[in-house]
């Protein structure tokens, strides 16, 4: 199994026209996602250079592709409107890519999305690589080639990965292949300090998920979500949770480059978050080299 | 971003908080002049204060309060004359260009008052203690519970409700509480409508009581305001406060080139893409017994015009005795970065060792680009994977 998305989901572009958008959309019709259709305003009735069919809105690609997940990458200044956009047409998945976008604009999304009338609607990022379910679904810009699809693995274990950090999450899919572990899916949170999905929903689901043996998270410094992902999991989750924190080495007061890495206040350093996930029993890469050794030592492999 | 104090102060009065009465400077005979008008309206002491961004000035020295128009004078030569040294500036200090001279007021007690994003909510949020005048963290630390937060709806602003609420918990009396829930509604609407990302008002004073305000006046000391880097383009006039002076050169160099850098004071210069892989690579060499000398976001389109200027940034700090690449290619294909590598051996040169580590997408071109190049780079040796990366360079920067 997998969580969120998988080899039936389909998937809409907003921003299909863009750069990137019609980039990633080429690149995730060759991973063998099912994308169905684009939205550029403006542009509806045409068709992409896949085929594939553009709208003017997000409720006009739902009511003619069926679509249930949508990738955003609309520039920021536009990028709160189009998640909005995507939750109010009955997309369930909404990926938003965009890196940049204003944090109160996001504050103003939450708002929205957490209220009743979007509980089934689960956002991932902003400022994030996707999410991917390898063999069968990838949202995002993530190269699909480095995953290993559950059912592939000669171990016979699959983890399910949570991460802030993009080029770090491909790290932890890299050594974890390199092992012969699967994965059942791979979602990129975003590094922003206001995003849609978390770490604690993310274990649920993946505590839920039959297939997914073992988690691997990777966070980071900059607030108190793993320090609140630590409680949880000692609390409510019964798989083997591996864990990261990046940015022992950063100064305090300087944003390191993701808009939500910034120590401050006497909050959000590495020690404190590695000490709440050691002592919630999770098992601690120390170096980031080691998250597909400490992952597979979990597992019993 | 981040702006001065004087400009915090002009936001304040652009939002109807009041503040005491101050003239900005630049020169010390400025500073006499503004003694002399702040004196005659009535107040004889007068605060001169260093206009830097870095945080403790007052214990740098560049805080005084003076008496007379010629101690204006001199202490504004003083504090102008050199570079002011704060445990935020580093040993070199920062150049002062411009003070504020302000009017001292008569303090009856001191509060804080603060605005931020919280994660936890997802909401701005109000912070005020009635521990003010000390750094907050302090009080965060020591007593807790003296802390009082209000998360606000972004739509709808700080509602007088929830001023109150904070304004009684301070323990404020009479016609304390209306000014201070003004001040706070207001502050709210500044942090909003400005896309701030942090304000600070510390302290937030009452006055003495007058005849014009029996129970004191509400008065805004000292703010600190920065902004959200990624509304700036739809905050003009907040964008146009910014002071490159106040920026480390080879940080605002990288910026043009949309690579993120921030220097650091280790040996290893790091190049990486994506901040959390950034981050994590720093955390190995300091694992592996360096300090790294920057963190280095090349991001995922960079150029290789960029990725080749990144390799001069980086080269350029004295410090660097040694170089660490670590790719994991995704959107930033490996074969750019080789072809930058053999582009800045070739018209910067390496004269520090360098290790690189490449996976990822186009990996195979890329080593086969440096394979061929290797014997044109002697510096470079190749890593096979992160830790061996890691330990090459710190063995390579420890002998030599």
């Amino acid at each position: 199994m997998s969580i969120l998305i998988n080899k039936n989901t389909k998937v809409i572009c907003q921003g299909i026209t863009g750069s990137a958008g019609a980039f990633h959309t080429k690149g995730c019709l060759e991973y063998g996602t099912q994308m169905v259709g684009g939205v550029t305003p403006g542009k509806g009735g045409q068709t992409d250079a896949n085929g594939l069919p553009i709208f003017n809105t997000v409720a006009e690609a739902v009511e003619a592709t069926g679509a249930s997940a949508s990738m955003i990458f609309v520039p920021p200044p536009f990028a709160a409107d189009a998640i909005l956009e995507a939750a109010d047409a009955g997309i369930k998945v909404v990926v938003a890519i965009t890196e940049g976008v204003p944090v109160l604009d996001m504050t103003r999304v939450r708002r929205a999305l957490d209220s009743s009338r979007y509980a089934d609607v689960s956002l991932i990022g902003p400022n994030c690589p996707g999410i991917i379910t390898p063999g069968g679904c990838k949202i995002g810009i993530m190269p699909g080639y480095i995953h290993m699809p559950a059912s592939e693995a000669s171990t016979g274990k699959a983890v399910g990965i949570i991460s802030r950090s993009g080029t770090l999450t491909y790290e932890a899919v890299w050594q974890c292949s390199e092992r012969n572990i699967g994965q059942t899916t791979c979602v990129g949170i975003g590094g922003d300090p206001v995003r849609g999905l978390n770490f604690i929903d993310c274990l649920d689901l993946f505590n839920a998920d039959s297939e997914t043996d073992g988690i691997v998270m990777i966070g980071e410094i900059g607030g108190t979500d793993e320090e609140a992902a630590a409680a949880h999991i000692k609390a409510n989750i019964n798989k083997p949770v591996t864990a990261f924190i990046a940015g022992r080495t950063a100064p305090p007061g300087r944003r390191m480059g993701h808009a939500g890495a910034i120590i401050s206040g006497g909050e959000g350093g590495a020690e404190s978050k590695i000490e709440a996930l050691r002592e919630a029993g999770c098992h601690i890469a120390e170096s980031p080299a080691d998250l597909g050794s400490v992952m597979a030592k979990a597992l019993g492999l | 971003m981040k702006i001065h104090e004087y400009q915090a102060r002009d936001l304040l009065v652009k939002f109807g908080i009041p503040v005491p009465d101050a003239l900005v400077v630049e020169t010390a005979d400025q500073a006499k002049e503004a003694y002399e008008k702040l004196a005659a309206q009535g107040t004889p002491l007068v605060v001169v204060k260093a206009q830097v961004h870095a945080g403790g000035r007052g214990k740098g020295g560049g805080v005084k309060l003076v008496k007379s128009a010629d101690e204006a004078g001199e202490v504004a030569k003083a504090i102008l004359s050199k570079p002011l040294v704060t445990h935020q500036t580093g040993p070199e200090g920062v150049e002062v260009k411009k003070l504020m001279v302000a009017a001292g007021v008569e303090i009856e007690k001191e509060y804080y008052l603060g605005m931020a994003v919280d994660r936890a909510t997802a909401s701005p949020l109000l912070i005020a203690s009635s521990e003010g005048g000390v750094e907050i963290e302090q009080v965060a630390a020591s007593n807790p519970e003296a802390i009082l937060r209000e998360p606000i709806d972004p739509a709808m602003g700080l509602q007088g409700y929830q001023a109150r609420k904070v304004a009684y918990k301070l323990g404020l009396k009479g016609k304390q509480v209306n000014q201070a829930v003004k001040v706070m509604q207001q502050v709210a609407k500044m942090f909003i409508d400005t896309d701030a990302s942090l304000a600070e008002i510390n302290p937030l004073i009452v006055t003495p009581a007058s005849e014009e305000y029996p129970d004191g006046q509400v008065l805004a000391i000292d703010a600190k305001i920065n902004f959200d880097d990624n509304a700036l383009y739809r905050q003009k006039d907040i964008a146009q406060m910014a002071d490159p002076a106040e920026e480390d050169a080879s940080e605002l160099r990288a910026k043009e080139f949309d690579l993120t850098y921030i220097k650091l004071d280790g040996s290893i210069g790091c190049l990486v893409n994506g901040a959390g892989l950034a981050m994590a690579t720093m955390d190995l060499v300091k694992l592996h017994g360096q300090e790294p000398a920057n963190f280095l976001d090349v991001g995922g389109s960079a150029t290789e015009e960029a990725i080749a200027e990144a390799f001069r940034i980086i080269l350029d700090d004295p410090n660097v005795k040694g170089v660490l690449v670590n790719i994991f290619g995704g959107i930033m294909q490996c074969d750019r970065i080789a072809r930058a590598i053999v582009s800045a051996a070739q018209n910067v040169g390496f004269e520090v060792p360098l290790v690189v580590r490449l996976e990822g997408t186009n990996v195979d071109a890329a080593r086969k680009i440096l394979d061929e190049a290797k014997d044109a780079i002697p510096a470079m040796v190749v890593g096979t994977d992160l830790t061996d990366a890691a330990q090459k360079i710190a063995a390579a920067v420890a002998a030599a």
